[in-house]
């Protein structure tokens, strides 16, 4: 396929000579992966601008229908690749709720304790990069680096970097380890000390404020009319925060507060994902030294997990459940019915509808992803200013690609 | 500073003035609406694609529910005991009283129309530009219905049913690049 | 005829100098889509520091960069940038195929992805790994000095064929999304 001026929205354009426009993307540095824009531009000042994406439309929501519920989470690994495990998390929190099942205490706390970690990953690389993109480089290294360590504690947990695929249905692929516990309170640790090293290069600083305050408002009553969710929601005023509004998982027994700010600037989304990070370590504080004892995965009649090898060598109960779990005939099954379930992942709301048909497969797995909502707005935010101004937007938005085509 | 997050915890929140029940027992009486059930404590209700925007406005304007939170869509071509072809979902929520509602409306083919819902909530433009691309159904007075994530020459609706996984070998339709070329 | 060279004067080919300055100093693009991207980030970033090899200055220009690393899958609308892009990359150049979806298309066995990128351009260097660590990628990353010292050319042989076949590639000519009657 050529790329093609969009048809239909330059004619208005045309007639203005003085207007032109600007190819941005879709392999542009300040995009960070496929996005792609048309620019109007009157000299430096954006006119307008026309999104285009599907640059990394893989057809998620096809395989969806194809995976049974296990093996679908490693594709929502891969669905926002910033942070995969509030994705694994969401996937089968919305799976469970369509099978009805409960998971034990220690799985979700431990479902919380991944999750924040994600949102501190995910805060660190889109503040991080918005840093980039306006010019601050060493900020953006702070953040990595703490990435690092984070990708560190989840390679102890479950083997892997960061596509993780940690969750199952009903539990959690493995327990927690005391070694990994320690690696967690390692970074509890250290981490308030650079948190507040990165906010003493950014947060005061003259020419990111410069650059970002004031840029790409958004009303409270907008961010609602559009549907947007999430730190950017709440940088505009909006104090929905799902971990407060619907508690799941572990989240009512935690003490944690929402971060919001009434700008709706840049620089508010940026101060609302610092102030996030705090909260979150806090929330992993609490949850890892009030981690419950006791099983992961459900148990007895209800058991969704594979019995671990021990048992399925050495007992005969461990021998059929196994064999039970894995025929093809056999398994889970689905109700025939269609649920909806939500989690606060850090870009906002991620959900997934799921409908059931009687088997252990999805009939349509639909996902609602935060980034798709974020990135309609992006024109309406960007309207009348620079155009310098468009990464600090782009950024500020952090949209994840593979969430925004899937 | 005067940008300094400012941190309400729930102040002002969880007046539950209305309870969804309300809302529910009023839906009852309007025109148009098919069906309701709950399932796993989430209530659904069915209604007629031709009262489907009279619905949501009421819906939006005299009881607050705000926020869309996702359009989408199910093709129930191969599904057990199904009588209908498509089944379009409008997940809403109410900010206010944090209460959710979903509003779901069949359709069949050859009448894959429906009245777009963007003058009531303007995200939800890229929703309806996505079902049209993936299921090919039309909402009628978008002001820019076209596809979203396939390329503009694409034919297929490819999360129908009756469109392969592996699509029609499309993939594979592009000219080569060699080294001699480059 | 024994002539004495002094100690610090080595003797070499001139191709051989060539090759050894353009492994070292490799100006890569990263056409980073997807997760392998991020690790491609985590790469060139502190703890594992690709700049040890070389290869840190990321250009984002195709026009000053030799070194394309494709991080991720590649869809049907992206396939002809990378083409473009790919074509508008200066002689010699070279490319990466990062991970399992460049190279294979990956667990994307879906309408939308393709199966593979060498199918469509040339590629030098395969990671596997989904997505490769960032060891994995430094390894590519050194094999393929390896390879570019071997196969080096002052000669300018590459310069010569592209001369001989400039033929213009019309992407334009690109397939419709129709059906492809030579199937899957
Ligand atoms: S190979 Fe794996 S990590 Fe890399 S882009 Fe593909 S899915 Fe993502």
């Amino acid at each position: 396929m050529p790329l093609t001026l969009l048809s239909g929205q330059f004619s208005q354009a045309n007639e203005r000579e003085y207007l032109w426009s600007l190819n941005f993307g879709p392999q542009h540095p300040a995009t960070h992966t496929t996005l792609r824009l048309l620019l109007t531009l009157d000299g430096e000042r954006v006119v307008d601008a026309v999104p285009d994406i599907g640059y990394l439309h893989s057809g998620f929501e096809k395989i969806g229908e194809h995976l049974d519920f296990n093996q679908y989470v490693t594709v929502t690994d891969r669905m926002n690749y910033v942070s995969p495990m509030a994705n694994n998390v969401a996937w089968h929190h919305a799976v469970e709720q369509l099978l009805g099942i409960d998971v034990p205490p220690r799985c979700k706390y431990l479902r919380v304790i991944v999750s924040e970690l994600a949102m501190i990953g995910d805060h660190l690389v889109a503040a991080g990069a918005m840093g980039l993109d306006v010019g601050a480089f060493t900020f953006f290294l702070y953040g990595f680096y703490q990435r690092e360590k984070i990708y560190d504690i989840f390679e102890s947990l479950c083997g892997a970097r960061f596509t993780n695929s940690y969750t199952r249905v009903g539990g959690l692929s493995q327990d927690i380890t005391p070694l990994t516990i320690e690696k967690i309170r390692d970074f509890i640790k250290g981490f308030p000390a650079v948190l507040r090293d990165m906010e003493n290069l950014l947060t005061r600083n003259r020419v990111f404020i410069d650059r970002t305050q004031g840029v790409g408002v958004l009303t409270r009553d907008e961010a609602i009319n559009r549907s947007v969710t999430g730190p950017i929601a709440r940088a505009s005023g909006v104090t929905r925060d799902l971990r407060k509004d619907e508690p799941y998982l572990a989240y009512g027994d935690l003490d944690f507060k929402i971060c919001c700010s009434e700008a709706g600037d840049c620089y508010a989304r940026y101060l609302v994902r610092m102030h996030e990070m705090r909260e979150s370590l806090k929330i992993v504080t609490q949850a890892i030294e009030n981690l419950p004892a006791g099983p992961v995965n459900v148990d007895g009649a209800q058991r969704t997990g594979l019995p671990d090898k021990h048992q399925v060598y050495q007992t005969i109960e461990g021998t059929i459940e196994h064999f039970e779990l894995l025929m093809s005939n056999r398994g889970l099954a689905a109700p025939c019915d269609e649920v909806y379930a939500a989690v606060e992942a850090p870009n906002g709301e991620l959900g997934f509808y799921i409908v059931g048909d009687g088997t252990d497969v999805a009939y349509r797995a639909r996902c609602r992803p935060p980034s798709f909502v974020h990135f309609a707005i992006f024109p309406h935010l960007i309207r009348g200013h620079q155009i310098s101004d468009v990464v600090a937007v782009l950024g500020s938005l952090n949209i994840i690609a593979a969430e925004l085509d899937r | 500073m005067e940008n300094e997050p400012f941190v309400p915890g729930l102040a002002g929140k969880g007046g539950h003035l209305i309870a969804l029940e309300e809302v529910l027992d009023a839906l009852k009486l309007q025109a148009g609406v098919l069906d309701m059930d709950a399932f796993r404590g989430q209530w659904r209700v069915v209604v007629d694609s031709s009262q489907l925007h009279a619905t949501l406005k009421r819906l939006k304007e005299a009881w607050q529910f705000d926020m869309l939170v996702d359009i989408t869509c199910v093709d129930y071509l191969q599904y057990q005991h199904a009588t209908d072809r498509f089944g379009m979902v409008y997940l809403l929520a109410c900010t206010e009283r944090n209460q959710r509602l979903a509003i779901r409306v069949l359709l069949n083919e050859p009448n894959l129309v429906l009245p777009t819902v963007t003058d009531l909530w303007a995200g939800a433009d890229w929703m309806e530009r996505e079902v049209w691309d993936m299921f090919g159904i039309r909402f009628e007075g978008h002001s820019d219905l076209r596809r979203i994530l396939m390329p503009e020459a694409f034919a297929a609706h490819p999360l129908r049913k009756d469109y392969p996984r592996q699509g029609r070998g499309e993939r594979h339709n592009f000219p080569v690049v060699t080294r001699d070329q480059s | 005829m024994a002539l004495e060279l002094p100690d610090n004067v080595v003797v070499t080919k001139l191709d051989a100098l060539a090759s050894w300055c353009r492994k070292n100093s490799l100006w890569p693009m990263p056409f980073a889509t997807a997760c392998c991207g991020i690790e491609l980030m985590g790469t060139g970033a502190s703890r594992h520091d690709l700049a040890r090899f070389g290869a840190e200055a990321m250009r984002f220009s195709p026009r000053q960069s030799d070194l394309m690393v494709v991080a991720g899958r590649v869809v049907m609308k992206m396939l002809p940038v990378l083409q473009r892009i790919w074509l508008q990359m200066n002689e010699p150049k070279w490319c990466i195929s990062m991970g399992a979806c460049a190279s294979t298309g990956g667990v994307f066995d879906t309408y939308a992805v393709v199966q593979g990128i060498d199918r469509f351009m040339p590629v030098d260097m395969y990671v596997p790994g989904c997505p490769p660590r960032p060891e994995q990628l430094l390894q590519a990353i050194i094999d393929l000095q390896d390879k570019i010292q071997q196969g080096g050319t002052l000669a300018g042989r590459e310069f010569a064929r592209a001369q001989r076949s400039r033929v213009l590639v019309d992407l334009s000519a690109s397939g419709p999304c129709g059906p492809d009657e030579r199937a899957n």
